[in-house]
Protein backbone atom coordinates (compact mmCIF):
# COMPACT_ATOMS: atom_id res chain seq x y z
CA UNK A 1 0.00 0.00 0.00
CA UNK A 2 2.71 2.47 1.04
CA UNK A 3 4.86 1.29 -1.86
CA UNK A 4 2.04 1.94 -4.32
CA UNK A 5 1.36 5.38 -2.87
CA UNK A 6 5.04 6.22 -3.03
CA UNK A 7 5.29 5.20 -6.69
CA UNK A 8 2.14 7.17 -7.56
CA UNK A 9 3.25 10.31 -5.72
CA UNK A 10 6.76 10.27 -7.13
CA UNK A 11 5.39 9.72 -10.65
CA UNK A 12 3.15 12.76 -10.19
CA UNK A 13 6.12 14.74 -8.84
CA UNK A 14 8.36 13.85 -11.80
CA UNK A 15 5.71 14.43 -14.47
CA UNK A 16 4.53 17.73 -13.01
CA UNK A 17 8.13 18.96 -12.59
CA UNK A 18 8.77 18.21 -16.26
CA UNK A 19 5.59 20.04 -17.22
CA UNK A 20 6.74 23.06 -15.19
CA UNK A 21 9.60 23.61 -17.62
CA UNK A 22 7.93 22.27 -20.77
CA UNK A 23 4.60 24.08 -20.64
CA UNK A 24 4.30 27.32 -22.57
CA UNK A 25 1.83 29.12 -20.32
CA UNK A 26 3.52 30.61 -17.20
CA UNK A 27 0.41 30.28 -15.03
CA UNK A 28 0.03 26.60 -15.91
CA UNK A 29 3.73 26.08 -15.21
CA UNK A 30 3.33 27.65 -11.78
CA UNK A 31 0.31 25.41 -11.08
CA UNK A 32 2.27 22.30 -12.02
CA UNK A 33 4.96 23.42 -9.57
CA UNK A 34 2.24 23.54 -6.90
CA UNK A 35 1.19 19.98 -7.83
CA UNK A 36 4.82 18.90 -7.62
CA UNK A 37 5.21 20.47 -4.16
CA UNK A 38 2.03 18.80 -2.95
CA UNK A 39 3.14 15.35 -4.14
CA UNK A 40 6.49 15.92 -2.43
CA UNK A 41 4.55 16.75 0.73
CA UNK A 42 2.70 13.45 0.30
CA UNK A 43 6.04 11.61 0.11
CA UNK A 44 7.13 13.30 3.36
CA UNK A 45 3.90 12.09 4.94
CA UNK A 46 4.66 8.51 3.84
CA UNK A 47 8.03 8.84 5.63
CA UNK A 48 6.19 9.87 8.84
CA UNK A 49 7.58 13.39 8.59
CA UNK A 50 4.23 15.05 9.39
CA UNK A 51 5.74 18.37 10.32
CA UNK A 52 7.67 18.62 7.05
CA UNK A 53 4.48 17.69 5.18
CA UNK A 54 2.52 20.53 6.72
CA UNK A 55 5.32 23.07 6.41
CA UNK A 56 5.94 22.10 2.78
CA UNK A 57 2.31 22.89 1.94
CA UNK A 58 2.03 26.02 4.10
CA UNK A 59 5.31 27.61 2.99
CA UNK A 60 5.89 26.41 -0.55
CA UNK A 61 2.44 25.67 -1.95
CA UNK A 62 0.53 28.17 0.18
CA UNK A 63 2.81 31.20 0.38
CA UNK A 64 5.70 31.19 -2.08
CA UNK A 65 3.73 29.91 -5.07
CA UNK A 66 0.87 32.31 -4.37
CA UNK A 67 3.39 35.15 -4.59
CA UNK A 68 4.79 33.67 -7.83
CA UNK A 69 1.30 33.52 -9.26
CA UNK A 70 0.61 37.03 -8.00
CA UNK A 71 3.66 38.37 -9.85
CA UNK A 72 2.83 36.44 -13.04
CA UNK A 73 -0.69 37.86 -13.04
CA UNK A 74 0.42 41.32 -12.04
CA UNK A 75 2.86 41.53 -14.95
CA UNK A 76 0.22 39.80 -17.11
CA UNK A 77 2.81 37.47 -18.69
CA UNK A 78 1.46 35.93 -21.86
CA UNK A 79 2.51 32.50 -23.03
CA UNK A 80 6.10 32.14 -24.16
CA UNK A 81 5.87 33.02 -27.87
CA UNK A 82 9.18 34.85 -28.15
CA UNK A 83 11.47 33.66 -30.90
CA UNK A 84 14.80 34.77 -32.31
CA UNK A 85 18.36 34.88 -31.09
CA UNK A 86 17.62 35.99 -27.53
CA UNK A 87 15.44 33.05 -26.66
CA UNK A 88 17.85 30.65 -28.39
CA UNK A 89 20.76 31.98 -26.30
CA UNK A 90 18.67 31.71 -23.15
CA UNK A 91 17.69 28.12 -23.99
CA UNK A 92 21.34 27.27 -24.74
CA UNK A 93 22.51 28.60 -21.39
CA UNK A 94 19.73 26.67 -19.70
CA UNK A 95 20.74 23.37 -21.33
CA UNK A 96 24.42 24.03 -20.53
CA UNK A 97 23.82 24.76 -16.84
CA UNK A 98 21.47 21.77 -16.59
CA UNK A 99 24.06 19.45 -18.14
CA UNK A 100 26.79 20.72 -15.79
CA UNK A 101 24.53 20.20 -12.77
CA UNK A 102 23.57 16.68 -13.88
CA UNK A 103 27.23 15.78 -14.48
CA UNK A 104 28.18 17.12 -11.05
CA UNK A 105 25.45 15.08 -9.42
CA UNK A 106 26.45 11.89 -11.21
CA UNK A 107 30.12 12.45 -10.38
CA UNK A 108 29.34 12.99 -6.67
CA UNK A 109 27.30 9.80 -6.59
CA UNK A 110 29.94 7.79 -8.53
CA UNK A 111 32.74 8.92 -6.21
CA UNK A 112 30.53 8.25 -3.16
CA UNK A 113 31.09 11.79 -1.92
CA UNK A 114 27.39 12.26 -1.46
CA UNK A 115 26.11 9.47 0.77
CA UNK A 116 22.78 9.23 -1.04
CA UNK A 117 19.67 8.02 0.74
CA UNK A 118 20.31 6.56 4.16
CA UNK A 119 17.57 5.28 6.42
CA UNK A 120 17.62 7.28 9.63
CA UNK A 121 15.71 5.73 12.50
CA UNK A 122 12.88 8.08 13.43
CA UNK A 123 12.86 9.27 17.02
CA UNK A 124 10.32 6.99 18.65
CA UNK A 125 9.86 8.60 22.04
CA UNK A 126 9.05 12.16 20.96
CA UNK A 127 6.88 13.33 18.11
CA UNK A 128 8.20 14.60 14.83
CA UNK A 129 7.63 18.32 15.43
CA UNK A 130 9.38 18.22 18.79
CA UNK A 131 12.37 16.40 17.27
CA UNK A 132 12.69 18.97 14.45
CA UNK A 133 12.42 21.85 16.92
CA UNK A 134 15.00 20.42 19.28
CA UNK A 135 17.52 19.81 16.48
CA UNK A 136 16.90 23.22 14.97
CA UNK A 137 17.47 25.06 18.24
CA UNK A 138 20.44 23.03 19.48
CA UNK A 139 22.59 21.30 16.89
CA UNK A 140 21.66 23.45 13.90
CA UNK A 141 21.16 26.74 15.74
CA UNK A 142 24.04 28.48 13.99
CA UNK A 143 23.02 27.62 10.38
CA UNK A 144 19.43 28.46 11.34
CA UNK A 145 20.42 31.93 12.55
CA UNK A 146 22.66 32.47 9.51
CA UNK A 147 19.73 31.62 7.23
CA UNK A 148 17.46 34.08 8.97
CA UNK A 149 20.15 36.76 8.73
CA UNK A 150 20.53 36.18 4.98
CA UNK A 151 16.75 36.43 4.55
CA UNK A 152 16.71 39.66 6.57
CA UNK A 153 19.51 41.10 4.39
CA UNK A 154 17.55 40.17 1.24
CA UNK A 155 14.42 41.81 2.67
CA UNK A 156 16.24 45.02 3.57
CA UNK A 157 17.83 45.05 0.09
CA UNK A 158 14.46 44.75 -1.61
CA UNK A 159 12.97 47.55 0.48
CA UNK A 160 15.94 49.84 -0.23
CA UNK A 161 15.69 49.16 -3.97
CA UNK A 162 11.91 49.66 -4.05
CA UNK A 163 12.10 52.89 -2.06
CA UNK A 164 14.98 54.20 -4.18
CA UNK A 165 13.00 53.73 -7.36
CA UNK A 166 9.92 55.37 -5.87
CA UNK A 167 11.90 58.44 -4.76
CA UNK A 168 13.62 58.71 -8.14
CA UNK A 169 10.33 58.69 -10.07
CA UNK A 170 8.83 61.24 -7.70
CA UNK A 171 11.90 63.41 -8.26
CA UNK A 172 11.41 63.24 -12.02
CA UNK A 173 7.82 64.37 -11.72
CA UNK A 174 8.92 67.55 -9.98
CA UNK B 1 -19.37 -15.92 2.71
CA UNK B 2 -16.42 -16.83 4.93
CA UNK B 3 -14.12 -15.09 2.45
CA UNK B 4 -16.20 -11.96 2.86
CA UNK B 5 -16.10 -12.31 6.65
CA UNK B 6 -12.33 -12.74 6.52
CA UNK B 7 -12.05 -9.65 4.35
CA UNK B 8 -13.95 -7.64 6.94
CA UNK B 9 -11.60 -8.90 9.66
CA UNK B 10 -8.75 -7.07 7.91
CA UNK B 11 -7.92 -4.16 10.28
CA UNK B 12 -6.79 -1.86 7.43
CA UNK B 13 -10.08 -2.35 5.61
CA UNK B 14 -12.07 -1.87 8.80
CA UNK B 15 -10.21 1.36 9.48
CA UNK B 16 -10.81 2.60 5.93
CA UNK B 17 -14.52 1.70 6.06
CA UNK B 18 -14.99 3.36 9.44
CA UNK B 19 -13.20 6.49 8.20
CA UNK B 20 -15.36 6.47 5.08
CA UNK B 21 -18.55 6.30 7.14
CA UNK B 22 -17.40 9.22 9.30
CA UNK B 23 -16.37 11.28 6.27
CA UNK B 24 -19.76 10.58 4.67
CA UNK B 25 -21.64 11.74 7.78
CA UNK B 26 -19.53 14.88 8.29
CA UNK B 27 -19.61 15.82 4.60
CA UNK B 28 -23.38 15.59 4.37
CA UNK B 29 -23.88 17.19 7.78
CA UNK B 30 -21.74 20.12 6.70
CA UNK B 31 -23.60 20.53 3.42
CA UNK B 32 -26.83 20.69 5.42
CA UNK B 33 -25.38 23.18 7.89
CA UNK B 34 -24.08 25.36 5.04
CA UNK B 35 -27.43 25.59 3.29
CA UNK B 36 -29.21 26.47 6.52
CA UNK B 37 -26.43 28.88 7.51
CA UNK B 38 -27.24 30.82 4.34
CA UNK B 39 -30.91 30.81 5.39
CA UNK B 40 -29.96 32.03 8.88
CA UNK B 41 -27.73 34.70 7.38
CA UNK B 42 -30.59 36.00 5.22
CA UNK B 43 -33.04 35.90 8.11
CA UNK B 44 -30.66 37.67 10.52
CA UNK B 45 -29.78 40.25 7.88
CA UNK B 46 -33.48 40.79 7.25
CA UNK B 47 -34.26 41.38 10.90
CA UNK B 48 -31.24 43.66 11.31
CA UNK B 49 -32.57 45.80 8.47
CA UNK B 50 -36.17 45.74 9.74
CA UNK B 51 -37.28 43.24 7.07
CA UNK B 52 -38.48 39.67 7.57
CA UNK B 53 -36.12 37.85 5.23
CA UNK B 54 -37.16 34.79 3.19
CA UNK B 55 -40.62 33.61 4.32
CA UNK B 56 -42.44 32.34 1.21
CA UNK B 57 -41.02 28.88 0.49
CA UNK B 58 -42.35 26.49 3.09
CA UNK B 59 -43.20 27.36 6.72
CA UNK B 60 -41.07 30.37 7.86
CA UNK B 61 -39.26 30.11 4.52
CA UNK B 62 -37.50 26.96 5.76
CA UNK B 63 -37.45 25.36 2.29
CA UNK B 64 -35.71 28.42 0.80
CA UNK B 65 -32.18 26.82 0.78
CA UNK B 66 -33.50 23.81 -1.16
CA UNK B 67 -35.17 26.08 -3.70
CA UNK B 68 -31.93 28.10 -3.99
CA UNK B 69 -29.79 25.04 -4.66
CA UNK B 70 -32.32 23.74 -7.21
CA UNK B 71 -32.23 27.11 -8.95
CA UNK B 72 -28.41 27.08 -9.04
CA UNK B 73 -28.36 23.64 -10.64
CA UNK B 74 -30.91 24.57 -13.29
CA UNK B 75 -29.42 27.90 -14.34
CA UNK B 76 -27.60 28.29 -17.63
CA UNK B 77 -23.88 27.88 -17.40
CA UNK B 78 -21.88 30.58 -19.12
CA UNK B 79 -18.18 30.41 -19.91
CA UNK B 80 -16.43 33.48 -21.35
CA UNK B 81 -15.04 32.84 -24.84
CA UNK B 82 -11.50 33.97 -24.04
CA UNK B 83 -11.34 32.24 -20.65
CA UNK B 84 -8.69 29.67 -19.85
CA UNK B 85 -11.14 26.74 -19.83
CA UNK B 86 -9.25 24.19 -17.72
CA UNK B 87 -8.36 26.61 -14.92
CA UNK B 88 -11.84 28.17 -15.12
CA UNK B 89 -13.31 24.73 -14.35
CA UNK B 90 -10.66 23.92 -11.76
CA UNK B 91 -11.01 27.04 -9.59
CA UNK B 92 -14.47 26.28 -8.05
CA UNK B 93 -13.27 22.76 -7.20
CA UNK B 94 -10.23 24.17 -5.40
CA UNK B 95 -12.59 26.47 -3.51
CA UNK B 96 -14.46 23.55 -1.95
CA UNK B 97 -11.93 20.74 -1.50
CA UNK B 98 -9.43 22.33 0.97
CA UNK B 99 -12.34 23.67 3.02
CA UNK B 100 -13.72 20.12 3.27
CA UNK B 101 -10.36 18.52 4.11
CA UNK B 102 -10.07 20.74 7.18
CA UNK B 103 -13.10 19.01 8.75
CA UNK B 104 -11.15 15.74 8.89
CA UNK B 105 -8.98 16.99 11.77
CA UNK B 106 -11.61 18.87 13.80
CA UNK B 107 -12.63 17.10 17.02
CA UNK B 108 -16.42 17.59 17.13
CA UNK B 109 -16.73 15.49 20.27
CA UNK B 110 -15.03 12.78 22.31
CA UNK B 111 -13.69 9.51 20.85
CA UNK B 112 -15.80 8.55 17.81
CA UNK B 113 -16.83 12.07 16.79
CA UNK B 114 -13.84 12.99 14.64
CA UNK B 115 -12.32 11.50 11.50
CA UNK B 116 -8.73 11.54 12.69
CA UNK B 117 -6.56 13.23 15.30
CA UNK B 118 -3.17 13.76 13.66
CA UNK B 119 -0.28 15.14 15.68
CA UNK B 120 -0.02 18.19 13.40
CA UNK B 121 -3.77 18.89 13.29
CA UNK B 122 -3.47 22.66 13.54
CA UNK B 123 -0.86 22.76 10.77
CA UNK B 124 -3.19 20.78 8.50
CA UNK B 125 -5.80 23.48 9.04
CA UNK B 126 -3.29 26.25 8.25
CA UNK B 127 -2.07 24.36 5.17
CA UNK B 128 -5.60 23.92 3.83
CA UNK B 129 -6.54 27.53 4.47
CA UNK B 130 -3.40 28.61 2.61
CA UNK B 131 -4.36 26.44 -0.38
CA UNK B 132 -7.78 28.10 -0.47
CA UNK B 133 -6.20 31.26 -1.90
CA UNK B 134 -5.69 29.51 -5.23
CA UNK B 135 -9.40 29.19 -5.89
CA UNK B 136 -10.03 32.91 -5.82
CA UNK B 137 -6.77 33.90 -7.52
CA UNK B 138 -7.17 31.39 -10.36
CA UNK B 139 -10.89 32.02 -10.72
CA UNK B 140 -10.20 35.73 -11.08
CA UNK B 141 -7.36 35.25 -13.54
CA UNK B 142 -8.92 32.61 -15.79
CA UNK B 143 -12.15 34.56 -16.34
CA UNK B 144 -10.28 37.02 -18.58
CA UNK B 145 -12.17 39.93 -17.07
CA UNK B 146 -10.47 42.95 -15.55
CA UNK B 147 -12.76 43.16 -12.53
CA UNK B 148 -12.29 39.46 -11.84
CA UNK B 149 -8.51 39.80 -12.18
CA UNK B 150 -8.44 42.77 -9.80
CA UNK B 151 -10.52 40.79 -7.30
CA UNK B 152 -8.18 37.81 -7.62
CA UNK B 153 -5.07 39.95 -7.10
CA UNK B 154 -6.60 41.68 -4.10
CA UNK B 155 -7.52 38.39 -2.52
CA UNK B 156 -4.07 36.82 -2.94
CA UNK B 157 -2.42 39.87 -1.36
CA UNK B 158 -5.00 39.98 1.43
CA UNK B 159 -4.99 36.30 2.31
CA UNK B 160 -1.19 35.95 2.27
CA UNK B 161 -0.91 39.01 4.54
CA UNK B 162 -3.46 37.83 7.07
CA UNK B 163 -2.26 34.23 7.11
CA UNK B 164 0.89 35.35 8.93
CA UNK B 165 -0.97 37.09 11.74
CA UNK B 166 -3.36 34.13 12.00
CA UNK B 167 -0.53 31.61 12.29
CA UNK B 168 1.22 33.73 14.91
CA UNK B 169 -1.96 34.18 16.95
CA UNK B 170 -2.29 30.40 17.36
CA UNK B 171 1.28 30.00 18.69
CA UNK B 172 0.31 31.25 22.16
CA UNK B 173 -2.28 28.46 22.41
CA UNK B 174 0.29 25.92 21.24
CA UNK B 175 2.76 27.11 23.89
CA UNK B 176 0.17 26.52 26.61
CA UNK B 177 -1.07 23.19 25.24
CA UNK B 178 2.44 21.98 24.40
CA UNK B 179 1.05 20.11 21.41
CA UNK B 180 -0.11 20.63 17.81
CA UNK B 181 -2.81 17.98 18.10
CA UNK B 182 -6.30 19.49 18.31
CA UNK B 183 -7.41 16.65 20.60
CA UNK B 184 -4.65 17.50 23.09
CA UNK B 185 -5.54 21.21 22.92
CA UNK B 186 -9.16 20.39 23.86
CA UNK B 187 -8.07 18.02 26.63
CA UNK B 188 -5.90 20.73 28.14
CA UNK B 189 -8.89 23.12 28.28
CA UNK B 190 -11.39 20.72 29.81
CA UNK B 191 -10.45 21.45 33.44
CA UNK B 192 -12.47 23.68 35.76
CA UNK B 193 -11.49 26.21 38.41
CA UNK B 194 -13.75 26.32 41.42
CA UNK B 195 -14.19 29.79 42.86
CA UNK B 196 -16.73 29.14 45.59
CA UNK B 197 -19.99 28.13 43.89
CA UNK B 198 -18.66 29.23 40.49
CA UNK B 199 -16.93 26.78 38.18
CA UNK B 200 -14.92 28.58 35.51
CA UNK B 201 -13.74 26.48 32.56
CA UNK B 202 -10.01 26.85 31.81
CA UNK B 203 -10.56 27.93 28.23
CA UNK B 204 -7.70 29.49 26.29
CA UNK B 205 -9.98 32.50 25.79
CA UNK B 206 -9.08 33.55 29.36
CA UNK B 207 -5.35 32.88 28.96
CA UNK B 208 -5.05 34.25 25.43
CA UNK B 209 -7.64 37.04 25.01
CA UNK B 210 -5.40 39.05 22.66
CA UNK B 211 -4.72 36.01 20.49
CA UNK B 212 -8.47 35.31 20.32
CA UNK B 213 -9.26 38.81 19.07
CA UNK B 214 -6.43 38.68 16.50
CA UNK B 215 -7.56 35.21 15.39
CA UNK B 216 -11.17 36.29 14.90
CA UNK B 217 -10.18 39.40 12.90
CA UNK B 218 -7.84 37.39 10.67
CA UNK B 219 -10.53 34.72 10.34
CA UNK B 220 -12.88 37.35 8.89
CA UNK B 221 -10.15 38.39 6.45
CA UNK B 222 -9.20 34.83 5.48
CA UNK B 223 -12.78 33.94 4.65
CA UNK B 224 -13.27 37.18 2.67
CA UNK B 225 -16.23 38.17 4.80
CA UNK B 226 -17.25 41.76 5.39
CA UNK B 227 -15.64 44.06 6.49
CA UNK B 228 -12.79 42.39 4.58
CA UNK B 229 -14.71 41.34 1.44
CA UNK B 230 -12.54 43.41 -0.89
CA UNK B 231 -12.04 40.60 -3.42
CA UNK B 232 -15.72 40.87 -4.32
CA UNK B 233 -16.39 44.51 -3.44
CA UNK B 234 -19.54 45.00 -5.51
CA UNK B 235 -19.36 48.79 -5.51
CA UNK B 236 -15.99 48.82 -7.28
CA UNK B 237 -15.47 45.40 -8.88
CA UNK B 238 -18.97 44.30 -10.01
CA UNK B 239 -18.66 40.99 -8.16
CA UNK B 240 -14.88 40.58 -7.99
CA UNK B 241 -13.36 37.21 -8.72
CA UNK B 242 -16.69 35.46 -9.44
CA UNK B 243 -18.04 38.04 -11.89
CA UNK B 244 -17.99 35.57 -14.79
CA UNK B 245 -19.15 32.53 -12.84
CA UNK B 246 -22.72 31.36 -13.11
CA UNK B 247 -24.87 28.38 -12.23
CA UNK B 248 -23.40 25.74 -9.91
CA UNK B 249 -19.82 27.01 -10.43
CA UNK B 250 -20.86 30.18 -8.64
CA UNK B 251 -22.62 27.91 -6.16
CA UNK B 252 -19.36 26.09 -5.45
CA UNK B 253 -17.57 29.37 -4.67
CA UNK B 254 -20.42 30.29 -2.35
CA UNK B 255 -20.29 26.84 -0.75
CA UNK B 256 -16.51 27.10 -0.32
CA UNK B 257 -16.82 30.47 1.38
CA UNK B 258 -19.39 29.22 3.87
CA UNK B 259 -17.44 25.99 4.41
CA UNK B 260 -14.42 28.13 5.27
CA UNK B 261 -16.48 30.20 7.69
CA UNK B 262 -17.65 27.02 9.43
CA UNK B 263 -14.22 25.37 9.50
CA UNK B 264 -12.48 28.47 10.81
CA UNK B 265 -15.18 28.83 13.48
CA UNK B 266 -14.67 25.17 14.42
CA UNK B 267 -10.95 25.85 14.82
CA UNK B 268 -11.67 28.95 16.92
CA UNK B 269 -13.98 26.89 19.17
CA UNK B 270 -11.31 24.20 19.48
CA UNK B 271 -8.42 26.55 20.16
CA UNK B 272 -10.02 29.17 22.38
CA UNK B 273 -13.44 28.05 23.64
CA UNK B 274 -12.60 24.61 25.00
CA UNK B 275 -13.78 22.57 22.00
CA UNK B 276 -16.34 19.96 22.99
CA UNK B 277 -15.63 20.20 26.72
CA UNK B 278 -18.45 21.38 28.95
CA UNK B 279 -20.41 20.44 32.04
CA UNK B 280 -22.24 17.13 32.11
CA UNK B 281 -21.24 13.74 30.72
CA UNK B 282 -18.80 13.47 27.82
CA UNK B 283 -21.60 12.27 25.52
CA UNK B 284 -22.98 15.83 25.59
CA UNK B 285 -19.69 17.00 24.03
CA UNK B 286 -20.98 17.29 20.51
CA UNK B 287 -23.91 19.44 21.68
CA UNK B 288 -21.55 21.82 23.50
CA UNK B 289 -19.40 22.01 20.39
CA UNK B 290 -22.39 22.85 18.19
CA UNK B 291 -23.63 25.48 20.67
CA UNK B 292 -20.25 27.25 20.72
CA UNK B 293 -19.98 26.90 16.95
CA UNK B 294 -23.35 28.56 16.39
CA UNK B 295 -22.44 31.44 18.71
CA UNK B 296 -19.34 32.11 16.58
CA UNK B 297 -21.27 31.72 13.32
CA UNK B 298 -23.81 34.24 14.55
CA UNK B 299 -20.88 36.53 15.39
CA UNK B 300 -19.66 36.27 11.78
CA UNK B 301 -23.12 37.19 10.43
CA UNK B 302 -23.55 39.96 12.98
CA UNK B 303 -20.20 41.56 11.98
CA UNK B 304 -21.06 41.28 8.29
CA UNK B 305 -24.25 43.28 8.58
CA UNK B 306 -22.81 45.83 11.00
CA UNK B 307 -19.49 47.10 9.73
CA UNK B 308 -18.68 48.88 6.44
CA UNK B 309 -15.96 47.56 4.17
CA UNK B 310 -12.37 48.67 4.73
CA UNK B 311 -10.43 50.54 2.09
CA UNK B 312 -7.56 48.58 0.53
CA UNK B 313 -4.71 50.56 2.17
CA UNK B 314 -6.51 50.39 5.54
CA UNK B 315 -6.74 46.62 5.14
CA UNK B 316 -3.02 46.25 4.46
CA UNK B 317 -2.08 48.63 7.29
CA UNK B 318 -4.29 46.73 9.73
CA UNK B 319 -2.75 43.41 8.73
CA UNK B 320 0.91 44.32 8.65
CA UNK B 321 1.24 47.24 11.06
CA UNK B 322 -1.31 46.37 13.74
CA UNK B 323 -2.25 42.68 13.84
CA UNK B 324 1.19 41.23 13.05
CA UNK B 325 3.07 43.19 15.77
CA UNK B 326 0.30 42.46 18.31
CA UNK B 327 0.44 38.74 17.49
CA UNK B 328 4.26 38.74 17.75
CA UNK B 329 4.19 40.55 21.11
CA UNK B 330 1.58 38.07 22.33
CA UNK B 331 3.86 35.16 21.39
CA UNK B 332 6.76 36.77 23.26
CA UNK B 333 4.74 37.52 26.41
CA UNK B 334 3.17 34.03 26.44
CA UNK B 335 6.57 32.39 25.96
CA UNK B 336 8.00 34.35 28.89
CA UNK B 337 5.00 33.53 31.12
CA UNK B 338 5.26 29.84 30.24
CA UNK B 339 9.01 29.93 30.82
CA UNK B 340 8.58 31.48 34.29
CA UNK B 341 5.90 28.93 35.08
CA UNK B 342 3.10 31.48 35.56
CA UNK B 343 0.93 29.95 32.84
CA UNK B 344 0.30 26.18 32.90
Amino acid sequence: MIQALFVALSAIAVVSSLLVILHRNPVTSALFLVVSFCSLAGIYLLQHAEFLFAVQIIVYAGAIMVLFLFVIMYLNLKSDVETGVQIAVRRGIGWLVGAVLAAEGLWLMARHWAPGPTSLQPAADTDNTRAVGQLLYTRYLFPFEITSLILLAAMVGVIVMARGRGHASRGEER
Amino acid sequence: MSAMAALFQNPDLQYALWAFVKIFIILNGMLGIVSYLIYVERKVAGHMQARVGPNRVGPLGLLQPIADVGKLFLKEEFIPAEANKVIFHLAPIIAVVPALVTFSVIPFGPAPFFVTDVNVGLLVFLAMSSLGVYAITLGGWSSNNKYALLGGLRSSAQMVSYELAMGLSTIGVLLIANSLSLGAIVAQQSKFWHLGPLAIPSWNLFFQPVAFVVFMITALAETNRAPFDLPEAEAELVAGFHTEYSSMKFGLFFLGEFMNVISISCIAVTLFLGGWSGPGPASLGILWFMLKLFVLLFFFIWIRWTYPRLRYDQLMNLGWKVLLPIALANVLVTALLVFWGILP
